[in-house]
């Protein structure tokens, strides 16, 4: 089987879009919710025939419901390697739902249901992970998604639900409301400033955490970090998002005073070095995505500090999606060494940035 | 080229720093660094689950009551402590004491205050239930000043009303 991601509306890439608040600071909102399905074993332990028995309930309920009929199934189990991966480069699915650790290979019923800034895999360390992904700082349009899909999937498969403990699943770290709220970050700002190791400490003193692009276990690349709850027990998810959203506000503050000041004291300085990102970016024949992500981030700050005009975040947001190893591969057709990778990526950001180019600079 | 701070070790990292007069740049060492409080690299925690289910240790020990496999799934809290994850939702009440503590150490609390699952066999009851929910969620909302959230809820409790 062979993947289609024109099938998916917009791609599943609607929440790169820049239409959201605070666009040129937040790349994205998600939000999932972890769920189990009564009587079975959790995921890693049940039987094959018991995770194909969920998918298959899982199936009803989605076909059942109105709002969520159009949503297009993908059978993970049944992709290759290179097909799981590009799902997973873009946002539509987990490392572990695709199966990309070695130690852990893809599980048979291992599924998702992809519709409009909405998702469902199945099978995945919980049955159910629901989530909503939104442009921009919105975590009230992304709860009220994911909250109503929670809905419409509840009322038709029974959930595992404990009356002190809350929604019960594999792990605890996310029992209770399985509820994971996370905000993807552009902090360029404090990160040149030094500010940032001040501020991430200080994130766990009040409940939150931060990962890299990818989620739990990432590294940090261009500046990017996703900032989330770590406890999801004894706060209501209201409460959470509060916190959550208290926070990126507090953080988006500190990061547009950091650039002023960068823009005061080291105008000359960050200018040039911002030029030069973009000028790599630019005429470059080889990048690694190391490489792409850190001069990306360059750019972006460049574009967000008004100092290059023409270029649109959007634009910027696609690259970091699409110059991903899998995505390179698909768009050419054919897998690809490393090097032949870097060659690529290094033709395909030219080309989107000189499509831009007529008033940059 | 040694270090600008100590003179001693080999200098690894250039700090550059903006201060009045523009940018001055230090060559220091890993050490002179740290004690300066510059970080040298920002990276991801490597696993924060592991130090989430440290408290396990001692959860294990207090409970020999516990000790055995739970009735539904058949894994034991031994199981658990190797792999991070529980067998089934039964597993909740095989391990309930020890569990309870751990929640309590992982999350502050073992309480769930958030969203009240309706079953779909409660379910012609959900509408009330729902509505008792909101009103408690409500008056939270109030109390800690939260208005925003507040006029949401008051918008769906009017709805179900």
């Amino acid at each position: 089987m062979t993947i289609d991601l024109s099938l998916l509306p917009d791609g599943g890439v609607s929440w790169l879009d820049a239409s959201g608040e605070n666009a040129d600071i937040v790349i994205s909102t998600r939000i999932r919710l972890a769920r189990n399905v009564a009587g079975y074993p959790f995921a890693g332990r049940a039987r094959d025939g018991e995770r194909l028995r969920i998918l298959a309930s899982v199936r009803e309920a989605v076909h059942d419901a109105p709002a969520m009929r159009e949503m297009q199934l993908v059978r993970v189990d049944e992709l290759e390697g290179e097909d799981r991966r590009l799902l997973h480069e873009r946002h539509l699915v987990s490392k572990e739902l695709a199966g990309l650790d070695p130690q852990h290979p893809v599980r048979s019923g291992a599924a998702v249901f992809l519709g409009d800034g909405l998702g469902v895999m199945v099978n995945e360390e919980d049955h159910l992970r629901v989530q909503a992904m939104r442009s921009g700082f919105s975590l009230a349009a992304a709860f009220a998604a994911v909250e109503q899909a929670d809905s419409d999937l509840g009322t038709r498969v029974p959930f595992a639900y404990h009356d002190e403990f809350g929604f019960l699943t594999s792990c605890p770290t996310n029992t209770g409301t399985g509820m994971r709220a996370s905000v993807l970050i552009h902090l360029p700002g404090l990160v040149l400033t030094k500010e940032i190791s001040k501020v991430l400490a200080g994130l766990q003193h009040v409940g939150l955490t931060y990962r890299g692009l990818y989620g739990e276990g990432s590294e940090v690349v261009g500046n990017f970090f996703q900032i989330s709850n770590q406890t999801t027990l004894g706060r209501s998810e209201e409460e959470l998002l509060e916190d959550l959203s208290r926070v990126v506000r507090l953080l988006i503050q500190r990061e547009e005073e950091a650039r002023r000041v960068l823009l005061r004291d080291a105008g000359y300085i960050i200018e040039d070095k911002l030029w030069r990102a973009y000028g790599t970016l630019r005429y470059a024949r080889s990048l690694s995505f190391d490489e792409a992500m850190n001069f990306l981030s360059g750019v972006r700050l460049a574009v967000g500090l008004k100092l290059m005009a023409g270029l649109s975040v959007y634009t910027l947001n696609k690259l970091l999606i699409f110059s991903q190893s899998a995505h390179l591969s698909y768009a050419e057709g054919r897998a690809l060494s490393e090097s032949e990778s870097n060659l690529v990526r290094a033709r395909f950001v030219r080309e989107a940035l000189a499509a831009e180019a007529g008033t940059a600079g | 080229m040694l270090c600008d701070h100590c003179k001693e070790r080999d200098a690894v990292i250039q700090v550059m720093q903006i201060v009045d007069k523009g940018p001055v740049k230090h060559n220091l060492c890993e050490r002179c660094a740290a004690e300066k409080g510059f970080e040298t690299t920002v990276s991801a925690p490597k696993s924060s689950l592991v130090e989430f289910l440290m408290p396990m240790q001692k959860a294990l020990a207090t409970s020999p009551s516990e000790i055995g496999r739970c009735s539904s799934c058949g894994s034991t809290l031994r199981d658990f402590q190797r792999t991070g994850r529980l067998g089934c939702a039964h597993c909740y009440a095989s391990f309930e004491t020890s569990l309870r503590d751990l929640l309590r150490r992982v999350h502050g609390n073992h309480r769930h205050v958030g969203k009240r699952y309706v079953t779909p066999e409660e379910a012609p009851e959900h509408a009330a239930v729902g509505l008792i929910d909101l009103r408690d969620r409500l008056r939270r909302a109030v109390e800690n000043e939260q208005f925003e959230l507040a006029a949401e809820l008051r918008d769906r409790i009017r709805v179900l009303e």
